[in-house]
């Protein structure tokens, strides 16, 4: 039923609509108002969930670890700060095989302390062996989180997935989203059964000390499930598109225009609307442009990118996140997928936008294609305002 | 092999450890029908290395600081299954785990009132990283991180009062035991786990290699720490101290002499004396001593 | 794909502390004992068994030797002897 909602409350429906078991979080912006529904929602009745206030992230995550670990489906969302003061915890599910579900309202990284969008949250997260998925506008978090779990419950996943959604420009934002009845939901997502569980009746131990006999092993299993799971991101989809009638075709990559295009824009996230809003715009113009959108992060779809792209000349990679001392990170995955391969773009430039939550505009964009020259630049910054930068500190 | 044991033998404790007596103490007086959350430490370290198990219940260890945190997580599955009230949570962890590292998450727990029983295993040092200064590390001790020397008479801070901490959380049951007087500790046990809500015990667990004793001295080793007042065995019930061990008090020279991690205070009479100083503290507050 | 997880109690092995054991373990006499159970109770391995008077006995296949039982017996009726003595279980 379409309804015109702020995207944490088109969120909080959709998690209410999954009915876990265990729901724990800890308050930060912009993640707030998901939280806050959700708890008006207990509280009505309306949601039979546990909900647990906890007194800091990293609990909040240790409150879902043991919740799932006993069995039944959980929730909670974060951003930020909060994802960092739980990574132990973020590492810790994923190494045990838990199905957690997790919403990161992406959000800068202090310091400096800054509560506006970028990426640079659950990017800096991303070895921890859980599937990343990344949405462009609220009906993407909407149906995405449905998909996390149908993926997370897998019987040959059994792995935790971060949902990502830009903060405030989607979790504050307003659209209309079609929201999926409940009916239609119990379909998509039957009910969770754990693969192993804690359970007087039948006692296991879960989290033991794994020597240098033992380790390796289970870090492998984690990286052929991610391989694996490629495959069955595209066999969901065609599940969803079935239930819902829409199609996210293979779950990895979104290509826009991309077939005869000579400048193609890689990126995740909202900014990929405004994106194609400029490739529609020069394309009116006459020229030949396109967008490339990574939905899955991890695993990282090299074999995908490399076919969307492998006969487009230049592509700029535009990374709302940075990796200090290094080449961006969405770029260095780019980069990698046509290292060695017989064809491939003959420049892949990286920039750097958005950082702290300021504004990709059109023109934005447009600078983007601008600089998108024969010459490859690394981790070139848009809109930056060189008055604001001095080369000694001081007045 | 007793197949039926809830903590089974064939771990890799030290020689007459105390944490291990303790730890399978609770869980005998727990039941089957109890689900564990352990930290990080030694009890975990030894009883749970791939691919054996020493617990014959369902057992999880997630980190070094958060098994309240994961107790409450199971608490809340288990009340959301509707099971909760024929399964007991255990929540369990050494004292540099609970009172340091731990201390927020076990704050949270109690302050929410989850029906969950917290254990500090208590044998007063980071025993499993090598002998290191916790925060329930009594005054003057030997550790590696706090150690004697020519212008140090070892730990130079008071036990924290961990007890207290959660006695002022308002929680309905406080406790302290020790694996000297496992009969005692058997039947705290039981207590907590017949009350609901959160429930704290901190047993004091004798550790041969960190404290220096001959492993079979560890019943007189706990027995004087509590004899000299130094330990006190106490229970607190709704806020009331509703009952202690009372004791006829012998000298804290004894209790140092057994150890060799005070060794260093016997020809010091001055920090003898303000060791004496807070046993006799102790007495004086929880009323120990026994009336003639 | 699935590595090392979890660990089911029935199905795992347990390493014959016993082995431990350089000089001393404990030798129940049978003769005095009141069946107070303080020995079971106290063993850090729970290798102790046995219900009623002068039953109980120690699991050699775990006991490391640390002697508290010896120690906690209230009528000695458990020495530590030599590890090397031969006929004394």
């Amino acid at each position: 039923m379409k309804q015109f909602v702020e995207g944490s409350h088109a969120v909080a429906e959709i998690i209410k609509a999954t009915n876990p078991g265990v729901i724990s979080a800890y308050p930060i912006t912009p993640q707030t108002h998901i939280v806050e529904d959700l708890a008006q929602m207990v509280a009505n009745g309306q949601l039979k969930s546990q909900f647990v206030n906890v007194e800091s992230e990293h609990s909040a995550a240790s409150v879902v670890l043991g919740a799932s670990a006993t069995g039944v489906r959980v929730y909670t969302a974060t951003s930020s700060q909060g994802l960092f003061y739980m990574q132990e915890v973020v590492f810790n599910i994923a190494g045990m095989r838990l199905p957690v579900v997790m919403t990161c309202a992406n959000r800068a990284i202090s310091a400096p302390i800054n509560i506006w969008n970028d990426q640079q949250d659950s990017i800096s997260l991303r070895d921890a062996g859980w599937f990343q998925i990344y949405a462009e506008d609220n009906q993407e978090a909407v149906d995405f989180h449905l998909i996390a779990y149908r993926l997370a419950e897998d019987k040959r996943v059994m792995l935790p997935v971060m949902v990502c959604m830009d903060g405030f420009i989607l979790t504050h934002g307003m659209e209309t989203v079609d929201m999926p009845e409940q009916d239609k939901v119990n379909k998509f997502l039957p009910n969770y059964k754990p693969l192993y569980k804690l359970d007087p009746a039948s006692p296991i131990s879960m989290g033991l000390l794994a020597d240098p006999d033992y380790y390796m092993e289970t870090r492998f299993a984690i990286q052929e499930t991610m391989k694996e799971s490629i495959g069955y991101l595209s066999e969901i989809s065609r599940e969803f598109n079935t239930v819902f009638g829409r199609d996210y075709k293979d779950l990895l990559v979104e290509e826009y225009q991309t077939k005869d295009a000579e400048k193609v824009i890689v990126a995740m996230g909202s900014v990929c609307g405004t994106i194609k809003e400029v490739v529609d715009q020069q394309r009116a113009k006459g020229k030949k442009v396109g967008s490339l959108r990574i939905i899955s992060y991890r695993p990282f779809p090299y074999a995908r990118v490399y076919e969307a792209l492998k006969d487009v000349p230049r592509v700029a990679v535009l990374d709302k996140a940075v990796s200090l001392g290094a080449y961006a990170p969405i770029a260095v995955e780019m980069k990698a997928a046509f290292y060695g391969k017989k064809k491939g773009p003959k420049v892949i430039s990286s920039f750097v936008a958005g950082l702290g939550g300021r504004d990709i505009t059109l023109e934005s964009i447009d600078e983007v294609f601008r600089r998108l020259t024969v010459k490859e630049v690394n981790s070139d910054f848009i809109d930056l305002k060189p008055e604001l930068l001095k080369e000694e500190y001081g007045d | 092999m007793e197949t039926n044991a809830l903590f089974r033998p064939g771990h890799t404790a030290c020689a007459g450890c105390g944490q291990a007596i303790a730890a399978r103490l609770v869980i005998e007086a727990a039941g089957a029908n109890t689900i564990i959350a352990n930290n990080t430490g030694c009890l975990e370290v030894f009883s749970t290395k791939y691919p054996e198990t020493a617990w014959g219940v369902p057992w999880i260890h997630s980190l070094f600081e958060n098994s309240a945190a994961v107790a409450s997580g199971v608490e809340a599955a288990l009340k959301f299954l509707g099971k909760k009230d024929s399964i007991n949570v255990i929540a369990q962890g050494g004292d540099g785990g609970t009172g340091d590292i731990g201390l927020q998450a076990l704050s949270g727990m109690l302050e929410r009132g989850h029906d969950i029983l917290y254990v500090c295993y208590d044998n007063e040092a980071y025993m499993n990283t090598g002998i290191q200064r916790s925060g329930l590390t009594p005054f003057d001790t030997n550790t590696t991180t706090s150690p004697m020397g020519s212008g140090s008479s070892g730990n130079i801070r008071p036990k924290k009062p961990v007890p207290e901490i959660c006695l002022a959380h308002g929680i309905s049951y406080v406790a302290t035991a020790s694996a000297g007087f496992p009969q005692d500790l058997t039947r705290k046990v039981k207590k907590a786990i017949s009350i609901k809500g959160p429930k704290y015990i901190q047993v004091h667990v004798p550790c041969p290699l960190g404290w220096r004793y001959e492993t079979n001295q560890m019943l007189p080793v706990a027995k004087l720490a509590v004899e000299t007042g130094l330990y006190p065995l106490f229970e607190y019930e709704n806020g009331v101290l509703a009952n202690r061990k009372q004791i006829v008090p012998k000298p804290v020279e004894e209790y140092l002499k057994s150890q060799g991690r005070f060794k260093h205070l016997l020809n010091n009479p001055e920090e003898i004396k303000k060791i004496q100083d807070i046993a006799d503290n102790n007495i004086k507050k929880y009323n120990l001593k026994v009336e003639a | 794909m699935f590595g090392p997880l979890n660990v089911n109690p029935l199905k795992s092995k347990s390493g014959k502390t016993g082995s431990w054991r350089t000089m001393l373990r404990p030798h129940y006499l049978h003769k005095d004992c009141i069946a107070c159970r303080m020995c079971l109770m106290i063993c850090p391995e729970g290798c102790v068994h046995g219900k009623e008077k002068n039953t109980f006995w120690v699991d050699y296949n775990f006991c490391k030797g640390c002697g508290v039982c010896a120690d906690i017996c209230p009528k000695k009726d458990i020495a530590m002897v030599s590890e090397e003595s031969k006929g004394k279980d």
